[in-house]
């Protein structure tokens, strides 16, 4: 175990680099002069534009830059923004906890929804539910997570006013975000636990525990979904990414003050250093969540041998 | 090569046997009749605007401002005054435009690497994958967020960023198919005969990964539709006052209270066409390639 771990990270290192780099590149491969990228729309001379490239550094050679750039980010700074000049760090770990749990609630939601559907879809196979189930699943992915959002404001919020259609803090005012953010990656886990229950139902352990008398239900409790629930980890990582990328949506709509709605704005304004900066920090815990579900994977199916 | 054991006439007999077959699975199935069917109806609406719409896009009514739908307006007006079904009639054109330009532009690309990482094998494919790893650090949308941000907000770049961020989706499935076709004895055969690696992989390998790609390719325009509209709706895409689905949902989002309608109707238009497509993908996939799972 600990030698796939110690794998798992030594693989992991060069796409991490390669993700610094890219990430680095950013203002670099956009086009024009990095300088005018920094002043945006203001009015500047030559002389200004001089000094700006000389303080920024970028004036040195690439090497240097990138060097300096990563020294500083292991440090913890990530440079200042552009518009407000408040370290792109403090406003990451500001506004962290609100997406953080936007995304865990969104993660939530999605599993107790796709898990079940799925598994009651599997169980009535060939039915009138298995279809209804498999219709939900489809209207669930087609649903833009931008126009479900709305759809639940319109309703909870302005038809039923049971629940508050903006800000954060408080359950009352999660559920809305975390639902319209779960609805997409139900629809798939749905599809997925299905594909993958019904798969199972007809190995032949499962015929031999039906034979041995038990009762159904014991048979699909013990021996079904132990056994089928296993893959779906591996999705589970791909989730947690969409609901990280889709808080991009949810906060903006809900008026959420988490890091997906700093990252529109930072776009929107062109400030390059905040979207530079919750670019390299976004990816980094993307990669941290994927190594933790191959270990959660790994440790929970003993019949999986890395090496 | 010359075939050896085939006359054209036999082989061009075995390929519309080939091609019944197919017809008739499409007919017979209900998903791809019914998606293609609303998809055709919704292409076509989409493509006539210019003569079916009653009125200009961006002529502003003033007297008629937020008013529900009637005879006058089919589907309301916004808060401008304009005319909702004709703003939708000509922004399905944008998003659907989005969706196809994105999904050629991804596909293309992606097919190419999965070709050459998936056949070469060795250096190749891992710089190859190498790659593709990176560009999956980014999840969902953010990737296309980043590279509107690098390469500025237009449309264009609507298009370039969303089919490049779908990507490493066809590069993997090509790649995945291409590993096993390459096991096949007629590409030992093609080796053998010095065919060249590139007339190998475009002339025997890509026609047998033609339908996982197409599988994918179709749920993909689905997608594309969907991070497009995402993307004017945060306002990166499409610039006011030209109508598009995602930039009308968001001007809507202000008078949801009052005027639910300028928001309804263009989300409603999205999810049609999403929905008519993903029934379509999933009915091809059913038929092209059982195993294939998403």
């Amino acid at each position: 175990m600990s030698k796939y771990l110690a794998n798992r990270l030594l693989q992991t290192i060069p796409t991490v680099f390669l993700i610094t780099v890219v990430v680095f590149l950013m203002l670099h491969l956009s086009p024009g002069d990095p300088v005018l990228v920094f002043i945006g729309d203001k009015q500047s001379t030559p002389e200004q534009r001089e000094k700006i490239r000389e303080d920024m550094g970028l004036n040195r050679p690439l090497h240097v830059q990138y060097l300096t750039y990563m020294g500083n980010a292991l440090r913890g700074d990530l440079g200042r923004s552009l518009q407000t000049n408040v370290p792109v760090m403090s406003q990451i770990v500001n506004r962290l906890p609100w997406t953080i749990e936007l995304s865990f609630a969104a993660l939530f939601i999605a599993s107790v929804i796709g898990i079940s559907v799925g598994i009651i879809a599997a169980l009535y196979h060939n039915t009138i539910i298995d279809t209804l189930a498999m219709a939900f699943a489809l209207v669930g992915i087609s649903m833009p997570v931008y126009w479900s959002s709305l759809l639940l404001i319109l309703f909870f919020a302005v038809r039923l006013r049971v629940l508050p259609a903006i800000g954060q803090g408080g359950v009352e005012r999660l559920i809305l975000p975390a639902t319209a953010l779960a609805l997409v990656s139900a629809g798939s886990l749905a599809r997925m636990v299905r594909s993958s229950m019904l798969e199972v139902l007809n190995q032949d352990f499962v015929l031999t525990a039906r034979s041995k008398g038990i009762t159904e239900r014991i048979v699909v409790i013990r021996h079904v979904l132990r056994n089928a629930l296993i893959p779906v980890v591996t999705i589970l990582g791909l989730i947690l990414g969409y609901t990280l990328s889709g808080a991009v949506i949810t906060e903006t709509i809900f008026a959420r003050l988490g890091i997906g709605q700093k990252y529109v704005e930072a776009v929107v304004q062109k400030d390059f250093t905040v979207v530079q900066g919750m670019t390299l920090f976004i990816a980094m815990m993307y990669v941290l969540v994927n190594i933790a579900v191959d270990v959660i994977y790994a440790f929970i199916d003993p019949r999986i041998r890395y090496d | 090569m010359t075939n050896v054991d085939a006359t054209p006439a036999e082989l061009g007999d075995a390929q519309s046997s080939k091609w019944s077959r197919f017809f008739r699975r499409v007919a017979r199935s209900r998903n791809v009749v019914a998606g293609a069917t609303i998809l055709v109806v919704v292409t076509l609406l989409v493509a006539l605007a210019p003569h079916i719409s009653p009125y200009s896009p961006t002529e502003q009514f003033r007297r008629n401002r937020l008013q529900p739908a009637d005879a006058e307006f089919l589907l309301g007006t916004d808060n401008l005054g304009r005319d909702i079904w004709s703003r939708i009639l000509y922004g399905g054109q944008v998003s659907l435009q989005v969706g196809i330009i994105s999904v050629a532009i991804g596909a293309t690309l992606g097919a190419l690497l999965g070709l050459l990482a998936g056949y070469l094998g060795g250096h190749a494919d891992t710089i190859i994958m190498r790659f593709i790893d990176v560009m999956m650090a980014f999840p969902g949308i953010l990737l296309s967020l980043v590279i509107v941000a690098v390469l500025g907000r237009n449309l264009h770049n609507v298009m370039v960023a969303v089919g490049l961020s779908s990507v490493p989706v066809y590069t993997r499935v090509v790649r995945g198919s291409t590993l096993s076709v390459k096991q096949f004895d007629f590409i030992v055969a093609a080796q053998a005969l010095g065919g060249s690696s590139w007339r190998i992989m475009m002339r025997h390998i890509l026609p047998n990964v033609a339908a996982p790609l197409t599988v994918v390719a179709t749920n993909g325009v689905a997608s594309a539709i969907i991070t497009g509209a995402a993307l004017s709706f945060l306002g990166l895409g499409q610039q006011p006052p030209d109508p598009e689905w995602g930039l009308m949902l968001n001007e809507g989002r202000e008078f949801i209270r009052v005027a639910a309608w300028v928001t309804t109707f263009p989300g409603m238009a999205i999810m049609i066409t999403v929905l008519s497509i993903n029934l379509l993908g999933d009915g091809l996939r059913d038929i092209l390639d059982p195993r294939l799972k998403l």
